[in-house]
This record gives structure tokens, C-alpha cells and sequence, in this order.
């Protein structure tokens, strides 16, 4: 759960670095050619392990989260006023937002690349992703669905990064307190960084 | 003062249990929550009705038999106080109060208020101990422990395996407990020598038990009596991937 939840947290910094490249001022041709190093074979091997490293993080969270439901059979009448994060409360709920918004994700990006959906007509190739993210994100039922799905990703991120350094037993009286500082700014640059690229589409691009 | 108390009653582990109403008069603020609870089952009795059964022994907070769930909190609204050390002076006059049992698979309902925590045995009979010599005490400077590392061990020792960490956790999760047990040993030099087994059986045993899994909510340090560190979860984690990375295979 940890490990492969540390995978998809660096994964996420190079996908939102990318990402942050649709908006140079140079009309997407930086973003053009980070797509197209994407699509270096070495590349594909850290693919696939980013698709495992989905499906245990997924598979994992599901199985534990069924266990702990069972672990409980009868609730409290009394609602808990046990003190702890209301992240870590709902980490398999923002789990399920986020989920969704990668289903719908790959629907919209891999699944076109791959040729399994239908290319958009903005788009003149099956791997020009910026103008099908740009047509997308003009959409402003899109943008706040993507923006929402930002939010509870950083939710699950805040909790997330220190967690897995506890279930990994990294855990130091000197290193702890930084830690938790660290996990918070990158829930927020993550979750702020994604989120930006579609308002700027939404209110101050015009094509 | 006044309280209304809103109990769990249930005849025994087999038969379905609820909630049952019980207007108390006349308390004293200097009652003790269990004084209280003796109070109104003094009252049944005089009435012939069935006393609420719950647990209890030396009501000083060390031996870890009591253990009530009360207004949504194990131990009640005090932090590093087990029920028998709460006062009925934390309590409004006319409050209602909710007392349920510990809510846990591994922690079966026998009657009313008390549940069977022999799973926590269990757990300590796996490996929660160190083999050793008998004979005369060996001489104390012969194995030198460091005063940081003496202390360290003592505020994991401190638990009293009341298991409100497990009534605390969302997901009924006996980290807590686990990891202080495991750590009290695994930090000394006698417990070393067993270290790499011992984390191995008793998480096992843990597992087999019930529990759920633990999802570092920090629930269990919270609410834990004796204010043990869910630092000693991480210590646990590190020595259980010490063990299952570095242990030998066991015949």
C-alpha cells in the first residue's frame, strides 16, 4: 500500500510538471515534445509499472478497507469523538472520487491515444493531448469536475505522504515533524498545480 | 446532580442487545464513574431488576480491566484517564449519557458492558515474552541499558492491554497494543535476541484474531490511557520488515 502509494506520488510530480508545460507561452510545443519522449520505449517499462502500481494501491485499499468493515460488525449508537484527521477519517472515500476521475481520465486521454475511443476532432493525432485537454477544459462542467477531483486528491495526499512513512516504519522524533510539513506543501502543489491548468483554459485562454 | 444514562444491555454473547434508559438522582459530583455505575445497581437491586455488569478491579488505573465506551469515547471525555479514574464532576448536571461495550470483532460481547479481550492473550502467548534462564537474578550490570533506552521501553511497557486503542481505531485495529508489547522487548537487549520471531508470531496472531488493519488515523494514541506513542506502530512496522526481509526460515 505504502510503496506502491510512494510510486504514484512521484508519478504524480512528473506528470503535473508536464502537465504545467500546456501552459509556456509557446503554444504547446514544449509540452509536444515531453509527450513525445513519453513515448520512448524505456518510458513504456515505467508504464507498466505505474498500471501495477494502480492496481495494487486500488486492489489493496478495497481488500484492507473490507476487513476493517468487518473487523467492526456492530457500529457505536454514539457517533466516535475519538480526536483524529478528518483526511485520514475518509481516505477510502476521497479514494473512490479519485478513482472515478481516473477512469474517466483514461477514458478521455489513453483510451484515444490507444485507439480504443474515438479521436476528439480538435485533435489532428491520436497523441496530441493538448487540444484535447484544452477543448475539455473550456467545458466548465469539466473543469469544476477535474478542480473537485484536485481537491480530494490533495485530501488524500495530505493524510497519504506521512502514512506511508509510518507504515514503512520511517519514523524519527527529529524527521517526523518535517515530514508532515513536507506531505502537507506537496498535497498542495500537487492538488493546486493540477488545478490551475483547467481554470487558465476555462477563464484566460482563447484559441 | 442528575444524569440520564443510556446503557447496552445484552444477556450474553448468543442473544441480540439495546439500549435501555436509566434516570439516575441525586449523584454526587465526587462519585467516580464506577462509584455512579454501583450506585444505580444498588437501586436495581433493591428494585429486583438485573444489575448492569461491567468490569472492574483496582480502580486506580493500572490494572486495565475496566473499559467503557462512553459518549462516543473509550475511557470517557478525559484524555490519559482510564474510566475508573473519571469523576462524575466532568459530567453536567442532566447530561445523557451513552455507555456501550468496546465495539470489535476480536472483542466479543459476554454480558451488558463487558467483552472478552482473551484475543489480546492471545496475542502476548504468541511470542509476548522473553525465554530465559531460571536460577538467581544475573548480576544488573552485566547487561547495560541506556537511561533514553530504559525510559523508551517503560512508555511502552506502560500499557495495561485495556484495549481502548482498539475501541478507539476506526478500524478496530490492535496496533497499538501489538506494537507497545512488541516494543517494550525489541528496544532492550534481552529482547533482542528473540526480536525477529516474536514480531513475526505476534503479528500473525493479531491478524488471526480479527483485528483490522491499522490506516495511521492516530485514533488509538489518542484515546490510550496511558498515552503511548503511535511512534512505537512505526517501530513495529520497521521491525516486522526486519523480520520478514532478514529472519531466518523457521523449521
Amino acid at each position: 500500500m505504502a510503496l506502491a502509494g510512494i510510486f504514484l506520488m512521484l508519478f504524480l510530480i512528473s506528470h503535473l510538471l508536464t502537465n504545467l508545460l500546456m501552459l509556456a507561452a509557446d503554444g504547446g510545443k514544449a509540452f509536444d515534445r515531453a509527450v513525445e519522449l513519453l513515448g520512448h520505449p524505456a518510458v513504456k517499462i515505467v508504464e507498466y509499472t505505474l498500471f501495477a502500481a494502480f492496481l495494487i494501491h486500488i486492489l489493496l485499499g478495497v481488500i484492507l478497507q473490507l476487513i476493517n468493515y468487518r473487523a467492526r460488525p456492530v457500529k457505536y449508537k454514539k457517533a466516535p469523538r475519538t480526536e483524529i484527521s478528518t483526511f485520514s477519517r475518509y481516505m477510502f472515500h476521497t479514494g473512490i472520487i479519485i478513482f472515478v476521475f481516473l477512469v474517466i481520465h483514461l477514458i478521455n486521454f489513453f483510451f484515444v491515444r490507444m485507439g480504443w475511443a474515438p479521436l476528439p476532432e480538435t485533435a489532428a493525432h491520436s497523441h496530441d493531448f493538448r487540444p484535447m485537454a484544452v477543448a475539455l477544459f473550456q467545458n466548465p462542467w469539466y473543469s469544476g469536475f477535474y478542480v473537485i477531483s484536485m481537491l480530494f486528491l490533495g485530501f488524500h495526499l495530505k493524510h497519504g505522504f506521512q502514512s506511508a512513512f509510518q507504515s514503512l516504519g520511517l519514523n524519527h522524533t527529529k524527521y517526523t515533524p518535517a515530514i508532515k510539513i513536507i506531505g502537507t506543501l506537496y498535497a498542495i502543489f500537487i492538488s493546486v498545480g493540477f488545478a490551475i491548468i483547467p481554470v487558465y483554459f476555462l477563464f484566460f485562454f482563447s484559441s | 446532580m442528575n444524569v440520564t444514562l443510556k446503557i447496552w444491555r445484552q444477556q450474553n454473547a448468543q442473544t441480540k442487545g439495546k439500549f435501555k434508559t436509566y434516570p439516575l438522582r441525586d449523584v454526587s459530583p465526587e462519585m467516580s464513574f464506577l462509584e455512579m455505575l454501583d450506585y444505580l445497581n444498588m437501586q436495581l437491586i433493591e428494585k429486583g431488576e438485573e444489575p448492569v455488569a461491567f468490569e472492574h478491579d483496582c480502580r486506580e488505573g493500572i490494572c486495565g480491566t475496566c473499559g467503557l465506551y462512553i459518549n462516543g469515547r473509550p475511557h470517557g471525555p478525559m484524555r490519559n484517564t482510564t474510566t475508573c479514574e473519571l469523576h462524575m464532576r466532568e459530567f453536567k448536571h442532566g447530561e445523557v449519557i451513552y455507555i456501550e461495550p468496546w465495539r470489535a470483532r476480536a472483542f466479543p460481547v459476554l454480558k451488558d458492558l463487558i467483552v472478552d479481550r482473551s484475543s489480546f492473550e492471545r496475542i502476548m502467548h504468541a511470542a509476548g515474552f522473553i525465554s530465559t534462564n531460571t536460577g538467581s537474578a544475573p548480576e544488573a550490570n552485566s547487561t547495560p541499558v541506556s537511561k533514553i533506552i530504559a525510559d523508551k521501553a517503560f512508555d511502552a511497557a506502560v500499557c495495561i492491554g485495556c484495549g481502548a486503542c482498539v475501541a478507539a481505531c476506526k478500524n478496530s485495529s490492535a496496533m497499538l497494543y501489538a506494537a507497545a508489547k512488541v516494543a517494550q522487548y525489541a528496544m532492550i537487549p534481552q529482547g533482542k535476541v528473540e526480536a525477529k520471531e516474536r514480531v513475526d508470531k505476534m503479528v500473525r496472531q493479531m491478524d488471526a484474531e480479527g483485528f483490522g488493519f491499522c490506516s495511521n488515523t492516530y485514533g488509538c494514541e489518542f484515546d490510550c490511557p496511558k498515552g503511548i506513542s503511535a511512534d512505537f506502530i512505526a517501530l513495529m512496522n520497521r521491525e516486522f520488515f526486519s523480520s520478514r526481509v532478514c529472519g531466518h526460515k523457521q523449521k
